[in-house]
């Protein structure tokens, strides 16, 4: 395992060493020690590493990810993995907004909380969070999964696509378009395997499913009049 | 974007050490605003009388003879030191008669606050600089809000620069920018609140000062804030009692807190907390959205 440590070796300097393992993995393991909020640490990675990240990471930590297993053993800044194309994003401690926004691919694990616009506008993503989840989640979420553990604030799922959301405590409200959908078999096989996945051990059937209304998919022709 | 920290102790055995633990916060807030920076700090209470912070931006401005003048003037008690372009004066008098005072015999002199227990500091500049200018590190007081600035919705100038005092003790930091300003300004000038700039966050402090003339207390303030205010805030707080944070209810600009037994820390990144003693084992979270959270002294 090669260790860095951000109090003597600078965030470019530690970041062009672990993208220089995309032409040629000579060493799988890393670890990053005295993160104090530093924003983009480990971004932009495209190579099959494990990253320890010791402390706390500012913005944008492991955002666009492709391949690599991030692990951030603290708190997490905003976008946590936004763009995440494969891989492993894994926070010990809580997220703060925009954690795997935009993501396409790959598994991000909040221990922890997340913050507002968690998973918002994901493309494929899979986002599992221990605890809560704030306002407007998977704002425009096109597919993937979002699962809440905790409960999820106002506004869940606005204007959704085809994510599909699993909730384990209580909503605050639901967002435009966004309406709970019945669990059927296939969707608790989906959800067992994904908290597996994830390392969490919640009960797959005390979960409620949300998904799109698919209402606001095509225009009305009843509205052509307005115009 | 700006960066806004504020530290609150709880423990009072830290209260010699407040400049000390807060210089590396106010200056780890550099790349979030490196145009201008202040702070207000609270402490050395005059408790009968009124203390206010003056600046003149000549550092050889004749403070002991305006002293002399106010003296005479108002026949009460003056005790004055000078901290670089800021001299800070202890009256016997109320508030209200010494600031009139003021404006009317020396409209050269920019009254940054009054009140019993703060003193507001700022100034244009990179914030190492003017902590350095001020002597931060050597301060003392029970709880100390700061900003440091980036410019956009007025210019680089000391009438931009935060912290914000529109009310005796009140003080208030902003990261964002309001859209309802101008209206909310005039409407306030009506009510009788004074305003020194055309700056959104000044609206914004006027605006809590309003309430509080109106019987709020400083949740009631917030709350009622959180319906008339349109736009973008994470706001901290300073009362002579106490701090406050809230953020807008979408929660646009960052803030994060953290918690132990000693103190409460507001910062808008994590970066600017990790000098604090106990920092690693300290509760760290992000304020929600449009909820308030206020720490305050009985």
């Amino acid at each position: 395992m090669k260790t860095l440590d951000l109090a003597n070796t600078s965030l470019r300097e530690i970041n062009q060493a672990l993208h220089e393992q995309a032409s040629e993995c000579t060493e799988r393991e890393w670890k990053i020690t005295g993160a104090k909020g530093d924003h983009n640490i480990a971004c932009g990675l495209d190579a099959a590493l494990s990253v320890d990240i010791e402390g706390h990471a500012g913005y944008y930590c492991a955002g666009m990810n492709k391949k690599a297993h991030v692990v951030v053993h603290g708190n997490a800044g905003q976008g946590v993995a936004e763009n995440m194309m494969s891989g492993t994003v894994r926070v010990k401690g809580q997220a703060s907004q925009s954690a795997g926004a935009t993501a396409h691919g790959g598994l991000l694990v909040i221990e922890g909380d997340a913050g507002a616009r968690c998973g918002i506008s994901m493309k494929g993503v899979e986002i599992v969070v221990g605890g809560n989840v704030g306002h407007m989640s998977c704002f425009m979420g096109q597919a993937g999964a979002l699962v809440v553990c905790g409960d999820a604030g106002d506004a869940l799922g606005d204007s959704l696509y085809e994510t599909k959301i699993f909730v384990k405590g209580s909503v605050a409200s639901l967002g435009a378009d966004c309406i709970e959908k019945e669990m059927r078999d296939e969707h608790i096989e989906y959800l067992t395997d994904l908290l597996n996945r994830a390392g969490m051990d919640e009960d797959p059937k005390s979960f409620k499913r949300y998904g799109s209304a698919r209402n606001l998919y095509n225009f009305k022709v009843d509205n052509a009049s307005a115009y | 974007m700006c960066g806004i920290v504020g530290l609150y102790l709880k423990n009072p055995a830290l209260e010699s050490q407040i400049g000390a633990l807060f210089e590396p916060m106010l200056i780890a807030m550099t790349d979030r605003g490196p145009d201008s920076a202040g702070f207000a700090i609270y402490g050395d209470e005059v408790e009968n009388g009124t203390k206010l912070t003056l600046r003149h931006e000549d550092m050889n401005y004749d403070w002991a003879a305006l002293a002399e003048s106010v003296k005479a003037g108002l026949d009460t008690s003056v005790d004055f030191f000078q901290n670089a372009t800021v001299a800070v004066f202890k009256l016997g008098c109320d508030a209200a008669a010494a600031t009139a005072f003021i404006e009317e015999t020396a409209p050269e002199v920019l009254i940054l606050s009054a009140g019993h227990s703060i003193e507001i500091l700022k100034e244009v500049g990179l914030p190492e600089h003017i902590a350095e200018t001020f002597n931060l590190k050597g301060m003392k007081g029970s709880h100390i809000i700061g900003h440091t600035r980036m410019a956009t919705e007025s210019a680089v100038t000391m009438a931009g620069s935060h912290p914000f005092s529109t009310g005796e003790d009140l003080c208030l930091v902003h990261n964002g920018s309001l859209s309802n300003h101008n209206r909310l300004r005039l409407e306030l000038k009506r009510q009788g609140i004074h305003f020194e700039t055309e700056n959104d966050s000044e609206v914004g402090a006027g605006y809590l000062m309003h309430r509080l003339q109106q019987g709020d207390t400083l949740t009631e303030a917030l709350e009622n804030a959180l319906k008339e205010l349109d736009g973008f805030f994470t706001f901290t707080i300073g009362t002579r009692n106490g701090f406050a944070v809230v953020r807008d209810p979408i929660a646009c600009k960052p803030a994060v807190l953290a918690e132990t037994d000693d103190y409460v820390a507001m910062a808008s990144e994590y970066q600017a907390l990790t000098t604090l003693p106990g920092i690693e084992n300290a509760k760290v979270w992000e304020p929600e959205a449009a909820k308030i959270y206020v720490w305050e002294r009985s």
